[in-house]
């Protein structure tokens, strides 16, 4: 079982390195100049296939053949380890320096389990998916060596077994992802987006790096079992922080979740996530719908033990959680951009994992982590599929009518929005409504406040979904007729992880609740999730009044009814509310102003902190004193310097002669 | 009074001081200051000469030796190069030569 | 009393005719007491003990090098009133450096003392019952053959020098080569035309 892990985990490092390595132009071209990108005349006329990529195949199918074992792999380990296993394999030290020891090891329990299905099921899927999709890139293999790339750094995070491990993963996804997103790098958005989600990120992992330094002066240990023991004992422990007492554990719960906060795109935080679309599509169906974004739920409920005992830290992972769920559902809204739609969904989705997470039902976060997974990575996939079909457009608006066309993605996408939506027994049905009844159950004025919130982003949920479905399914088509004529279902390879998360979407909340958030709940965790003795979410959430049950189908139904009148009946109604509410709209499409407001805030100052350094600092004082300075100085000595070298024979006669004289006399007086 | 090493000496610093004199006073004509030289390469050895009397040592002659050895190959030399200036310029103007190339 | 005579004499005629060479604006006037100069300077070597060296300066010094100073003098058509030009104005100058100098070396030469252990650190003693020329020759060619070669060729590069420096070739001057004169032969010499009769060549 121990070598069945590592095989897990370091498989998609080795396709990585060798498709990386070998698969790429990396050593091809040692010695000559690697070709240009081949732009075929036939593919140029055709207008859709700009690139052609007449490589070798193997890195592509090494990496996916990996990864599908891998995906198998994970499933046996799955079921091992619900089985009542947990295991803990140390693979090498890493670091042991004073009372700091951290190891390479793999920590498996029924969270870490959970994870790897997860992951490697979703990246094995979109690497199969991505054999169609990528096909006409000419850097596939970079492509799959990053994907894969990413999904050893994800595992890497998951299985971690200490703080300094998990930061390992956590900067290795951000490394992958940022490597995706600008995967390509001819695009000046690309790059930006890129750079914008490294960036942001950063202060997430400022946060979460504080937290580590705060774990290690509390308990002395970056190991969780070790912190896990010691946590109840330092419930009571302040911590001298900025410059003032605060409470040590919910400063550390704090501080991981402003880690969370960055990885997992939560309100301030978020945005980088909708720039992130300009990478491929399967990239984001993979980093940011199914797996990375969700690291920062796995954090918080791995480190459940300290935030039972933060009640504060708890109330902010509430708030922020259902702020960026109602936020991000409104900016849905009314964006145009398909991908970003889902984008904005995911934002949302995760911010109703956090709610979960806030009120301490661990359990149902990570079951809506774990269905969202599924229909969130097929909606993208989808979108993709749409995006393929139509020449790389992602406008909806100039879409429409697509239904006749791909009856096969409709169908996937239908499934992917029920599931969203929560229609009844898919699987949001059975995980976001449990959030929303978790949040009820809490009883608190903060939870109360969420429940409305994440009740009325349900309904926007299903409007945006549904707006979605119509606008780019139904209706007229808004497309040129060359672009339609040209609109084809996508081949096989990229159908076939369609119909499998499809499957997902549908039966994983029916087949695994019971596990997850269900009767076997207490079992299924075991001591992978902490719970204090006084919390009875899981077993509140079951005994809520029925309207709150009934709550969120409502909401779902209400969103599909308006959507459906606004984009299939009165379809000029949208135009007028939005003209009659213009600052409304415009606040909503420009997603609450806030890159403008950080623009503002902190990408002004630091640019003109930047320029001030820059032209100031560097170039008048460093490099005027320095480098520039000196050279100045010596062009400045040499001129007068060359002014003595007269070149006049008599001249250095004179030099010499008065050399002597003045040696013989420093002599005579010195001597 | 009779002659003794200070003589020497002090003809050979008064000899050497008119070498200095003649290089500053005739600084633009270079067979002169070639003869300065000469005079005061001359006033050297005769220092070196008067010092090896003076003690018993013949190393100061021989010095000397090497010394009229190399004053002769510096005026050789100094010449040539003073008659190929001379062909290529039709002058020998100190404060005209003063670039590397001719 | 003789020697001092003698002394005095050289010395005087040395230095009087050195100030004359830097200060005659003719340069054979100048060479020519720069000869006597040199002469002078002999005397006071001979009178010092060091007779090779004297006849050495009288015959290659001045037999040779000033004679080719002379010569070069002779051969460049140099207008030397000019380059006296600048003489007077440099006098200053020369003044101060020249009167320091020779101050310094004055004072050398008066207070100058022997060091204590001076005599031990001979490297060359004087050997009796020799001559002059016999001991030099003794000491150059036993203990210090390599700097008297080196001496050697150094005066070989500074021939080399000069000719290589002074050399040329004028191409509109014929010159009679030896070597092609002897190697010529019939076939390229002689040409048999027949001429015929009446019509010239």
């Amino acid at each position: 079982m121990e070598t069945l892990l590592k095989a897990i985990v370091f498989l998609p490092l080795l396709g990585a390195v060798t498709a990386g390595l070998f698969g790429t132009a990396v050593f091809r071209y040692v010695g000559g100049a690697p070709p240009q990108p081949a732009h075929d005349a036939h593919a140029e006329e055709d207008g859709h296939h700009h690139f052609h990529y007449d490589g070798p195949r193997w890195p592509m199918l090494l990496t996916t053949g990996i990864l599908l074992l891998v995906a198998a792999l994970a499933w046996v380990a799955f079921f091992d380890v619900i089985a009542g296993h947990t295991y803990k394999v140390v693979i090498a030290e890493w670091v042991r320096s004073g009372k700091l020891v951290a190891q390479w090891a793999l920590r498996v329990d029924t969270l870490t389990a959970v994870m790897l299905v997860v992951v490697t099921t979703v990246s094995a899927l979109v690497h199969v998916y991505s054999l169609g999709y990528m096909s006409h890139d000419p850097h596939q293999p970079r492509f799959f060596a990053y994907l894969s790339l990413f999904t050893f750094a994800m595992l890497m995070l998951v299985t971690s077994d200490n703080l300094l491990q998990m930061f390992f993963g956590w900067e290795g996804v951000g490394l992958a992802s940022y490597l995706l997103i600008g995967f390509w790098y001819d695009r000046a958005s690309a790059n930006a987006a890129a750079i914008k989600a490294f960036v942001v990120n950063r202060v997430g992992d400022f946060g979460f790096a504080l937290g580590i330094f705060a774990t290690f002066a509390l308990f002395g240990s970056i190991e969780f079992d070790p912190i896990f023991a010691a946590a109840p004992e330092m419930a009571e422990k302040t911590m001298h922080f900025l410059s003032r007492d605060v409470p040590a554990l919910e400063l550390i719960g704090l501080l991981l979740f402003m880690g969370a906060m960055g990885k997992s795109a939560q309100f301030l935080l978020h945005t980088w996530l909708p720039d992130a679309m300009e990478g491929p599509t399967p990239v984001s169906a993979l980093i940011h719908a199914a797996t990375m974004v969700t690291a920062g739920v796995f954090l918080v409920a791995r480190m459940s033990p300290i935030y039972e005992l933060a009640h504060v830290a708890q109330q902010v992972v509430l708030a922020i959680g259902a702020v960026t769920a109602f936020f991000a559902a409104t900016v849905g809204l009314v964006q145009n951009d398909i991908k970003r739609i889902i984008a904005y969904s995911t934002c949302s989705q995760l911010g109703y994992m956090f709610a979960a997470l806030g009120v301490g039902a661990y359990g149902v976060g990570m079951f809506h982590l774990f269905t969202h997974a599924f229909f969130k990575a097929l909606l993208f996939l989808g979108a993709g599929s749409v995006i393929h079909a139509m020449a790389d457009e992602q406008d909806i608006w100039r879409m429409g009518g697509l239904y006749p066309y791909i009856k096969r993605t409709w169908a996937m996408m239908l499934i992917g929005t029920l599931a969203l939506t929560g229609f009844p027994f898919t699987a949001g049905y059975f995980s976001k409504d449990a959030i929303i009844e978790a949040t009820y159950a809490a009883h608190t004025p903060l939870g109360e406040a969420a429940f409305w919130l994440l009740v009325v982003a349900a309904g926007f949920t299903a409007f945006y979904s549904w707006r979605l479905m119509f606008v780019v399914f139904h209706g007229k088509p808004r497309a040129s007729r060359e672009t339609l004529a040209r609109v084809h279902e996508s081949p096989a390879v990229m159908m076939v992880p369609l119909y499998v998360l499809a499957a997902g979407a549908l039966f994983a909340g029916f087949l695994f609740k019971d596990w997850f958030i269900g009767e076997a709940e207490a079992e299924f965790w075991g001591q992978a999730i902490y719970r204090a003795a006084h919390n009875e979410i899981v077993e509140a959430m079951h005994h809520v009044p029925a309207w709150v049950k009934w709550a969120p189908f409502v909401m779902m139904v209400s969103g599909f009814s308006v959507a459906f009148l606004f984009y299939m009946v009165k379809t000029d109604l949208p135009e007028k509310l939005a003209r009659a509410f213009r600052p409304v709209y415009l606040f909503l499409l420009n997603k609450w102003y806030f890159d403008e407001l950080y623009d503002v805030l902190f990408v002004r100052p630091a640019f003109a902190l930047g320029r001030l350094l820059w032209k100031g600092g560097d170039q008048k004082i460093i490099d005027g004193l320095g480098p520039d300075g000196v050279s100045a100085l010596a062009a400045a000595v040499g001129r007068v310097a060359s002014r003595l070298q007269t070149g006049y024979l008599y001249h250095y006669a004179f030099a010499m002669l008065l050399g002597i004289a003045g040696l013989l006399t420093w002599l005579m007086m010195g001597g | 009074m009779s002659i003794g090493l200070a003589h020497y000496l002090g003809v050979a610093a008064t000899l050497f001081t008119i070498g200095v004199f003649g290089i500053f006073l005739n600084r633009k004509n270079v067979i002169v200051i070639l003869m300065s030289v000469e005079l005061m390469l001359l006033a050297v050895n005769i220092n070196l000469v008067a010092f090896s009397t003076h003690l018993g040592d013949l190393m100061g002659q021989v010095f000397a030796l090497l010394v009229l050895t190399v004053a002769a190959a510096e005026a050789a030399i100094g010449l040539a190069i003073l008659v190929v200036y001379f062909r290529n310029r039709g002058s020998i103007a100190v404060d005209e030569i003063d670039s590397l190339k001719g | 009393m003789i020697v001092s005579a003698f002394f005095w004499l050289f010395a005087s005629v040395l230095l009087v005719s050195a100030a004359l060479v830097i200060t005659l604006r003719n340069p054979v006037h100048a060479v020519l007491f720069l000869i006597l100069a040199f002469f002078n300077g002999a005397g006071l070597f001979l009178l010092a003990g060091a007779e090779f060296l004297a006849m050495i300066l009288v015959v290659v010094y001045v037999g040779a090098v000033l004679v080719l100073f002379l010569f070069i003098i002779m051969m460049l058509d140099v207008d030397f009133a000019e380059l006296k030009a600048g003489f007077i104005r440099s006098a200053p100058l020369a003044g101060l450096v020249g009167g320091v100098l020779l101050a310094e070396l004055m004072f050398v030469a008066l207070k100058w003392k022997p060091a204590a252990m001076a005599a031990k650190l001979k490297m060359a003693p004087a050997m009796q019952g020799m001559t002059n020329t016999e001991a030099l020759g003794r000491i150059l060619y036993t203990d210090h053959v390599y700097f008297f070669q080196a001496a050697g060729m150094i005066l070989l590069v500074a021939m080399i020098g000069a000719i290589v420096l002074s050399l040329h070739h004028r191409r509109d001057v014929k010159r009679q080569n030896v070597a092609d004169q002897v190697a010529r032969t019939r076939e390229e010499a002689v040409r048999l035309v027949d001429v015929k009769p009446g019509q010239g060549l």
